[in-house]
């Protein structure tokens, strides 16, 4: 074979390697450019109008934006998410955290079983979630909640309209469905730190409660901060357990910054602000996120 | 002495977490097995009663409890093997091929991980109306084609599982590329298509506000829109309530027992690998 055959044969086998690659991705970037991409960009180009879904299209500024922002139930959305995202996960990865140090201990039988156990929740729909523990929670005296309340000498609470009932009901239900799940992530991690490390702080003499706090939680630290990051993103996204729990009348206990944006776009017909809320939940997303890798990062330093 | 006190603290711990556990789909059960009026009492009932099948008949003349079911089966096997052979194919191409803007276009998927599926929740029911798809089972499995974690998940499997030189030599074999991925790609990464199946099914089965915002018509709710039709149902019957999510529920339940351990590594590796 000539110089030349060899280098037109390399360049046509290149060719050929870019053509069937570009071939192989196409199929999903176009769906992706049509379901995904442009629905995302165009948020922010409906942010700037007023539009009720069928008619025509107003330009109407930042005046969508001011509409939200100066909303009362908008910032009564947004307060009801941090509270609810807040007690919903950080009590819950905190008790996951000592759970997988119990379950990783060598002491321990049945580990498996134990795993499916506290992983059992996760596989559950949010829905279905969101309707047992709404029955669990019921505001009557027969609600079994509010059973055990009266048996230790408590009075009953009428957890769908109070203003903390509701946020404590919705809390349980996620940190009753994540759990495990994040159990079962640490318990992933804690199996990667070597046992001599426990080991030589036992012959020195190292409680359990140091054990966690000095070896444990430093040694887990990526893996903390990824939970910790997923979490606040899943939480600031609530839904489904709050319009579950609270029915279509959508108390204002309970409304979240998803279910107002929800609620503008399809029981209001107002596009336009409800585009505005999306934008300005992403903008809230990426501050907590920034946020939390800051703390993150200076808690660990 | 001190080593049996922190035995029986470590199991107290553990039983009373699997206690917490389970002790919901116990009283699920307990809930669909009773009369609303044993239910609704004080003490409640807290063992099974006889109502198992007239409160499962009760679900039946309130929703298309078995239509619903089948939707959410269509909708969800369909999207988790639409996204298998797509998110594989692209995976494939980003983990072996050479070709221009493939760093971009790989960047670009990694970004769009990030952004939170309710920015572009209006325009997608805009695309929705205009595609004639409102209350149509493809308005949920198109757009859940979609999956960039997918990709993600497929690309570093193909990378750190495929090697070069099986690639090469199969080319010298004069094989194409096509045949490349079906006869050497694919039997390779048969584990990773576990997991993502797991994964995809799971997301798609338990979805609720997409298919809220775009399946309208009763005929084509999925299991998840249809149980929340069982709550605005005329009389509250918590009974029936139950039975109906109780049926809805004990299917997955089954199946994550019998493969629990690939349900639980598929689940919880593909979060903290990416």
């Amino acid at each position: 074979m000539s110089a030349d055959a060899y280098a037109s044969k390399k360049w046509t086998e290149k060719r050929k390697e870019s053509v069937s690659g570009l071939l192989f991705i196409s199929p999903f970037f176009i769906l992706f450019a049509i379901f995904g991409l442009f629905p995302m960009l165009f948020s922010f180009y409906l942010g700037f109008q007023r539009w009720n879904g069928l008619g025509e299209m107003e330009f109407v500024g930042f005046q969508n934006f001011a509409f939200v922002i100066e909303d009362p139930i908008f910032w009564k959305a947004l307060y009801n998410t941090i509270i609810m995202g807040a007690l919903g996960t950080f009590p819950q990865l905190i008790v996951a955290i000592f759970l997988a140090f119990a379950l990783n201990s060598a002491l321990v039988k049945f580990q498996s079983a134990f795993r499916a156990a506290f992983f059992l929740p996760y596989v559950t729909s949010t829905v279905a979630v969101a309707i047992i523990f709404g029955v669990m929670f019921s505001n009557q005296d027969f609600g079994l909640i509010n059973v055990f309340l009266n048996l230790v000498g408590l009075d009953s609470v009428s957890w769908q309209t109070n203003e903390w009932g509701v946020k404590i009901a919705v809390a349980v239900m996620v940190f009753w469905r994540w759990l495990g799940y994040n159990t079962i992530i640490y318990l992933a991690g804690m199996q990667g730190i070597p046992n001599d490390l426990y080991e030589a702080a036992t012959i020195d003499g190292a409680t359990v409660w140091q054990k966690i706090r000095f070896i444990t939680i430093p040694m887990l630290r990526p893996i903390i901060i990824f939970t910790v990051f997923l979490s606040t993103i899943g939480a600031l996204q609530l839904f489904t357990e709050p319009l579950i729990f609270l029915g279509g009348g959508l108390r204002q206990e309970g409304i979240t910054v998803v279910l107002y944006l929800w609620r503008e776009a399809f029981s209001n017909m107002a596009f336009g602000t409800a585009s505005a809320s999306a934008i300005i939940l992403f903008l809230i997303i990426i501050v907590f996120a920034a946020v939390n890798s800051f703390v993150v990062n200076k808690a660990f330093k | 002495m001190s080593k049996v006190i922190s035995k029986v603290s470590l199991y107290a711990v553990l039983f009373i977490g699997a206690f917490l556990s389970i002790f919901p789909f116990y009283w699920m059960f307990v809930m669909a097995t009773n009369h609303n009026s044993v239910i609704n009492r004080v003490p409640p009932a807290l063992i099974p009663g006889p109502e198992l099948v007239n409160n499962f008949q009760n679900v039946l003349s309130n929703i298309d409890f078995f239509g619903a079911i089948g939707n959410s089966l269509i909708v969800s096997s369909v999207t988790t093997l639409g996204v298998l052979f797509l998110c594989s194919l692209a995976g494939f191409a980003f983990a072996k091929f050479h070709f221009k803007g493939k760093n971009l276009l790989f960047g670009l998927l990694l970004i769009t991980m990030m952004v939170p599926p309710q920015l572009g929740l209006i325009p997608q029911y805009y695309i929705i109306t205009k595609l004639g798809w409102l209350s149509d089972l493809r308005a949920v499995i198109v757009p859940g084609l979609i999956d960039a974690f997918g990709i993600f998940w497929m690309r570093q499997y193909i990378s750190s599982n495929v090697p070069d030189e099986l690639m090469d030599s199969a080319k010298i074999d004069g094989c194409s590329h096509v045949r490349v991925y079906w006869n050497i790609v694919v039997p390779i990464i048969l584990p990773a298509f576990a997991t993502l199946a797991i994964i995809k099914f799971m997301y798609m089965w338990n979805d609720f506000l997409w298919p809220l915002v775009v399946l309208r018509d009763e005929s084509v709710h999925t299991i998840q829109i249809a149980l929340r039709g069982l709550i605005d149902a005329y009389v509250k019957d918590n009974g029936m309530i139950l039975s109906g999510t109780f049926w809805a529920t004990i299917p997955l339940v089954l199946i994550f027992l019998l493969f629990n351990k690939l349900f639980i590594s598929s689940l919880t590796q593909g979060a903290v690998k990416s």
